[in-house]
């Protein structure tokens, strides 16, 4: 299990290099996760013992860490819940722009997948 | 009284250790995730805002600020990273499945992103907002960090972002749903596609907690959204900015 959180962090750690490298906009574990998503793709069919039981760890670990998602995000949402003066009168008029447009983007999104989808079978 | 003065002087000494603020986080948020269950993973009953809430009137009750509560749950934000990292290896299990619909998950990606971002500006101009508040809102559907970084460089305020960006995360999770039932789409990587493309992280966490399928898509579609923004919105704000 160590050994791929070492693995995970790691590869957070390239991606931050490489964005500050290149001056990105693109946060550093965006850049991570493709990196480690290649990695991991081009090991597919590999026959290296060590390699296909780090392999399983990372996948493994990274499992588990995945299904406490949700919970990260409390940090970040106190702080939204605290600093909710900054929109001051604009409030009510934002929540409601947030509300049609992220509703709807969602359906949008997920109707023209499915209809594509069943179209194409 | 001497017991309430010995009971004062504990609190005193708790509340400015990280430790308290942690265990308070992990708290109130397994309680959100209990509501969530016993509810049968109602959308409205959402664990992250059940748990924001329960947090945020500890702290306004006690008159605590939020630099000292986040001295504490700064442990927790800091793994947002890592995880993020992490969600390459669902990606990585449905990689097959993603290759073979490559052509429509850009389609989708494409119009979802185009439509996130103009919508909000015509529904901004037509509610008049305020130039600043408007630029700040245009990446609202990238992950957070992606959202404050393109929202600095076309002269948003960022931390306002932040504050746009988590809202709609919170929204997209808690009442996507219903309107994904309302037009009885059935397709589960559809569905996890549309959420997490609109609602970032916190869709995304709400589609893994319901079917693994929809969660790889919805973390696909964040990873893919997050820089189809940071394409997108700039392109726009030269070529509107040119007029």
């Amino acid at each position: 299990m160590l050994r791929a959180i070492f693995i995970i962090f790691f590869f957070q750690l390239i991606g931050e290099a490489i964005k500050k490298l290149f001056q990105l906009y693109i946060p550093g574990p965006v850049i991570g996760l493709v990196l480690l998503l290649l990695t991991l793709i081009f090991l597919k069919k590999t026959n290296n013992k060590n390699i296909i039981s780090l392999k399983k760890d990372v996948i493994d670990t990274g499992n588990h860490m995945l299904t406490y998602l949700s919970l990260l995000f409390v940090p970040i949402g106190v702080g939204v819940v605290m600093h909710l003066t900054y929109l001051q009168n604009n409030f009510f008029r934002v929540l409601i722009i947030i509300f049609i447009t992220t509703v709807s983007t969602i359906a949008l999104t997920a109707f023209t997948m499915e209809k594509l989808k069943t179209k194409i079978k | 009284m001497l017991e309430k003065d010995k009971l004062y002087s504990i609190w005193v000494y708790l509340q400015a250790e990280p430790l308290f603020w942690l265990t308070l986080t992990i708290g109130s948020y397994l309680i959100g995730d209990y509501c969530y269950k016993r509810s049968k993973l109602f959308p409205l009953v959402n664990p992250v805002m059940i748990s924001i809430f329960i947090v945020s009137i500890i702290l306004l009750k006690l008159n605590i600020s939020y630099e000292r509560y986040f001295d504490g749950a700064k442990f927790i934000h800091f793994m947002l990273g890592p995880v993020t990292v992490a969600l390459a290896i669902p990606i990585y299990k449905q990689f097959s499945l993603i290759k073979k619909e490559a052509k429509i998950i850009f389609i989708s990606l494409i119009l979802g992103s185009l439509f996130a971002i103009t919508s909000t500006f015509l529904l901004c101009k037509f509610f008049s907002i305020d130039e600043k508040v408007l630029l700040s809102m245009l990446p609202k559907s990238a992950t957070a960090p992606i959202a404050m970084g393109i929202s600095d460089l076309i002269g948003g305020i960022p931390s306002l972002t932040a504050i746009v960006t988590i809202l709609t995360g919170i929204i997209g999770a808690s009442f996507g749903t219903f309107a994904l039932d309302f037009l009885k789409l059935k397709d589960m990587s559809a569905r996890g596609f549309g959420l997490g493309l609109a609602s970032h992280g916190i869709g995304t966490a709400r589609a893994m907690s319901r079917n693994r399928t929809a969660g790889v898509f919805a973390a696909l579609a964040l990873g893919l959204n997050g820089i189809a923004t940071a394409i997108i919105v700039p392109l726009l704000f030269k070529l509107f900015s040119f007029f």
